[in-house]
């Protein structure tokens, strides 16, 4: 067991490294007085500064977690229900039908999905700018909660319902006791997905905003013609580290909570 | 009453389903009959089926299937030994928040370390190595592709692992079977939900990965996504991409029913 | 369920704060506006000091949005759901939009600066009478080199990029029409060629360039070629400035086969909300200082002749990118080939593209 355990953290190592390597690349280089991202001349915290100074800037970064946390919690919402929703229906060619209608928006290319937003909500007359964006954003994240949570939906075992339903509990106890408990993992698997794929997206932001509304990303990919300056670097250091410590805050008190029933079972 | 409430519930979902599904399939379904003056016409379907389209579909699904078999041999081990771990939520968390950094940027970050003046090259060059083109090559693409789509991966298949009774191994190694049975006879069989639905989430957005292809690959890698991309913004011939879309759509589903679980616990459930 | 809505209500707070940061931040950024135009423009096309400037001058307030193509920029101008009062396309999207009736005439006389634009960027084929654009900006494409890493090799002709010895040396734009040209004027064609036989011929001859290419990219070739991870590059003439500007080692030159003269133009979109506004800001790009600064910050070539003298003389006297106009008699502006003909462009564009997979 222990040659087991040795190769797993070498292993595990060796992913973590891998998967923090571009972003220790980018933090790097955002204390480069060169001003680009090749020759490493001297420290400095210049880029820093002018993350601060840009109003815009700062500005689109808030409109970015905005737009993200509402998007994340919404879709979420409606793909927890939704995926609760297909697992109990009878019919299984129905099921499945819709099943692979949920998952069109995973396949179709970023570019179609924007264009044929924006034909749709020019005929709706929704307005371009934040709400058309938010609307996109929750669109095309519900099918990543309904995938993350559906496995776990499924393999629960039906006698868990049943045996509630004997108890006396009603159709709304079960979903909000029984079930929702024992999809946790995969509800938060979903959201945390919805917050990256609305994090990352460009193609589909870029169609329906308007207005002067924009995001983190589609401001980045404007820049690219003239090359991406540091200070976006900086930005995304000061975004990172402020994510790590929001998410390990969050952890360490959620489970200082806990620890008193916890110890004293070391695996 | 309860049966109300719960259709009631689902209103948003099927909503979303509507506009955002069934309305813009309808739309790309139209589109693929009209050529680029507007006119009806088949043409597209036949302009499909032509050497061109042909080979970049199958070169499309070639490195989506790469990318895919190269994400899961990483993703398992990796989901595997972090359900191990004694703060493995944590562990799961920090898989992710690397993605919530701009993927230009990392793309970026990978252009600086795979380049010709590189990291990667200057530390074969500080080991008396001959500099490699690594950048603009298939290997960088899929390295960047499955950097990319690994939490997509690890996620489900971490799910489906978690909730694995320790009960279960436990007696599978009582019963004498070596580690490798069990993994093979109980673990890998209880845990292929988390496997389809990580490959589902992987092998489709493989196939319509673009900007990596241009950034990373030098468009020496076409997928169709890239292609549909180039009909809709370069070309604005709205119908050959919509065409291309469709048979995107098409692989999604025949992709879909080929991962879909086959239906064992339909009656158990059936019955709620 | 409990702790799920306890996270969702912490979410939900922390998005309230946000809102209301954020309505601080623009608060700061948005004061005293007599009315706000929405400029559309290119990324990093544009000294921002100078969108301040404006607004100081005028009241007016500047939304400003940037796209990175112009049939991106095309296409949300098409659907109209936000009203742009300038867009900044390239010639031959002007060509287009005016075919769609997308744009609005210009007035004039509201523009009094307009006498400060040379002459030669006036009344161009694409616009007969700037009834509908004013200039902005211009350039040429051609090939920017590293000497250092190549033995002296200079490139006054298209085809030394078929040399044997550069193998994986050279980048490509990644515009179905810069590549075509180049195969077409490397053929002795024009590169508004409509003729299939000659887009066959340059098909094949670009085939052949395969084992020399390297990648085909877009806006990154500038940092690609800073860093001297290529030798060879083809680009746009901005593009090598701002090259350039940062590594000193590059060249650039126009092959004497001839090449693509461009122009991005200022237009206003017939959606536009407020048409004085718009130009009053036209009117004030073309004032002879700022349009020296602008020309300074971008590092394009400037049609403002007064701006000119006003620049630095060796950026100015560089025929590399202020070709004389005899130079320039050489070169080609694209013409609008309408969507069948850029359909087939992009086709065999794509068919290179896929051969090069095979090797």
């Amino acid at each position: 067991m222990g040659t087991t355990s040795k190769l797993a953290k070498v292993y595990l190592a060796l992913v973590f490294v891998i998967l923090y390597a571009p972003i220790f690349y980018l933090i790097f280089y955002s204390f480069n007085s060169a001003g680009n991202m090749s020759n490493f001349e001297g420290f400095t915290w210049e880029h820093y500064a002018a993350v601060f100074q840009d109003t815009r800037l700062l500005s689109i970064v808030v409109n970015t977690i905005i737009v993200a946390l509402l998007s994340a919690l919404i879709s979420t919402a409606i793909g927890v229900v939704g995926a609760v929703g297909i697992v109990y229906i009878t019919n299984k060619r129905l099921r499945q039908s819709l099943l692979s209608l949920n998952n069109v928006l995973i396949v179709s290319p970023d570019v179609i999905i924007g264009a044929s937003f924006l034909i749709l909500f020019t005929m709706i007359g929704v307005r371009l700018g934040f709400a058309s964006v938010l609307i996109s954003h929750i669109a095309f994240s519900v099918p990543i909660v309904v995938i993350m949570v559906l496995p776990k939906l499924q393999e629960m075992s039906s006698t868990l319902v049943d045996a509630a339903r004997d108890l006396g509990a009603t159709r709304r106890d079960v979903f909000t006791r029984v079930i929702i408990p024992y999809i946790r993992p995969g509800i938060f698997a979903g959201f945390f997905l919805a917050l990256t794929y609305s994090l990352d997206d460009f193609a589909v932001t870029f169609f329906v905003t308007g207005n002067g509304f924009a995001t983190l990303s589609v401001e980045i990919y404007s820049m690219a013609r003239a090359g991406i300056t540091l200070t976006i670097n900086a930005l995304s250091g000061l975004l990172f580290i402020v994510t790590l410590i929001l998410v390990l805050g969050y952890y360490f008190v959620v489970n200082r909570a806990k620890t008193p029933f916890q110890t004293g079972v070391p695996k | 009453m309860e049966t109300k409430s719960r259709t009631f519930l689902m209103v948003p979902y099927y909503l979303w389903m509507v506009l955002f599904v069934v309305a813009p399939i309808v739309l790309v379904g139209y589109y693929s009959f009209f050529d680029i003056q507007g006119n009806f016409t088949l043409e597209n379907y036949q302009n499909f089926f032509t050497g061109t389209y042909l080979s970049l579909t199958l070169s499309s699904f070639w490195y989506a299937f790469l990318i895919t078999v190269f994400t899961l041999l990483i993703a398992y081990p990796t989901a595997y030994w972090i359900t191990k771990t004694k703060q493995k939520q944590l562990w799961l968390l920090l898989i992710i928040i690397p993605s919530w950094i701009n993927l230009l940027l990392k793309t970026y970050a990978f252009i600086g370390i795979f380049g010709m003046n590189g990291s990667i090259n200057n530390f074969l060059s500080f080991l008396g190595l001959e500099r490699q083109q690594i950048l603009y090559t298939d290997f960088s693409f899929i390295f960047v592709s499955v950097y990319i789509f690994i939490p997509f991966m690890i996620l489900p298949i971490f799910n489906a692992l978690d909730k694995l009774n320790p009960a279960l191994l436990d007696a599978s190694r009582d019963l004498g079977a070596s580690q490798w049975v069990t993994f093979r006879k109980v673990i890998w069989p209880l845990a292929l939900g988390g496997v389809k639905a990580g490959i589902q989430a992987t092998f489709i957005p493989a196939l319509s990965l673009f900007m990596i292809t241009r950034l990373i690959a030098g468009n020496k890698v076409i997928t169709l996504g890239t292609a549909i991309e180039q009909q809709f913004l370069v070309t604005q011939n709205w119908g050959m991409g919509s065409t291309i879309a469709v048979f995107l759509i098409v692989f999604m589903v025949i992709i879909m029913v080929l991962t879909g679980d086959r239906e064992k616990g339909v009656n158990q459930r059936g019955n709620y | 369920m409990k702790s799920l809505l306890q996270i969702t209500g912490v979410l939900l707070v922390a998005v309230a704060v946000l809102i209301y940061i954020n309505s601080q931040l623009t608060d700061t950024s948005s004061r005293a506006s007599s009315g706000t135009i929405t400029v559309f423009n290119w990324g990093e096309y544009i000294d921002p000091e100078l969108v301040t400037q404006f607004e100081e001058e005028t009241g007016i307030r500047v939304i400003y949005e940037t796209f990175d193509s112009n049939e991106a920029m095309l296409t949300k101008i098409q659907q109209g759901g936000t009203r742009y009062d300038i867009a900044v396309p390239s010639e031959y999207m002007i060509e287009k939009m005016k075919e769609e009736d997308l744009l609005l005439p210009i007035d004039q006389s509201k523009i009094p600066n307009l006498e400060n634009i040379d002459p030669y960027f006036l009344d161009l084929p694409f616009d007969p009478g700037n009834q509908y654009s004013i200039p902005y900006f211009w350039g040429t494409v051609g090939i920017a080199f590293n000497p250092t890493l190549l033995d002296g090799q200079t490139f006054e002709s298209w085809s030394d990029l078929w040399s044997p010895e550069l193998e994986q040396q050279v980048i490509l734009v990644d515009g179905a029409r810069e590549v075509m040209g180049m195969g077409l004027n490397t053929l002795g064609y024009s590169l508004n060629s409509t003729d299939e036989q000659e887009l066959r011929q340059a098909t094949d001859r670009l085939k052949e360039l395969g084992p020399n290419v390297k990648a085909i990219i877009g806006d990154e070739i500038v940092e690609t070629m800073r860093r001297g991870e290529a030798a060879i590059a083809l680009v746009w003439s901005g593009q090598a400035a701002d090259i350039m500007y940062v590594n000193e080692d590059i060249d650039y030159s126009v092959p004497q086969e001839g090449s693509n003269l461009w122009f991005d133009n200022m237009i206003i979109p017939k959606t536009a909300g407020n048409v004085e506004g718009a130009h009053a800001f036209i009117n004030f790009m073309l004032d002879a200082e700022i349009a020296a600064q602008n020309a300074d910050y971008v590092g394009y070539s400037t049609p403002n002749l007064p701006a000119l003298d006003l620049m630095d003389p060796e950026i100015t006297g560089d025929t590399r990118f202020y070709p004389t106009e005899d130079m320039r008699e050489e070169l080609e502006v694209y013409r609008n080939l309408g969507p069948v003909m850029l359909g087939k462009y992009n086709e065999y564009f794509l068919e290179f593209k896929m051969s090069m997979n095979r090797n």
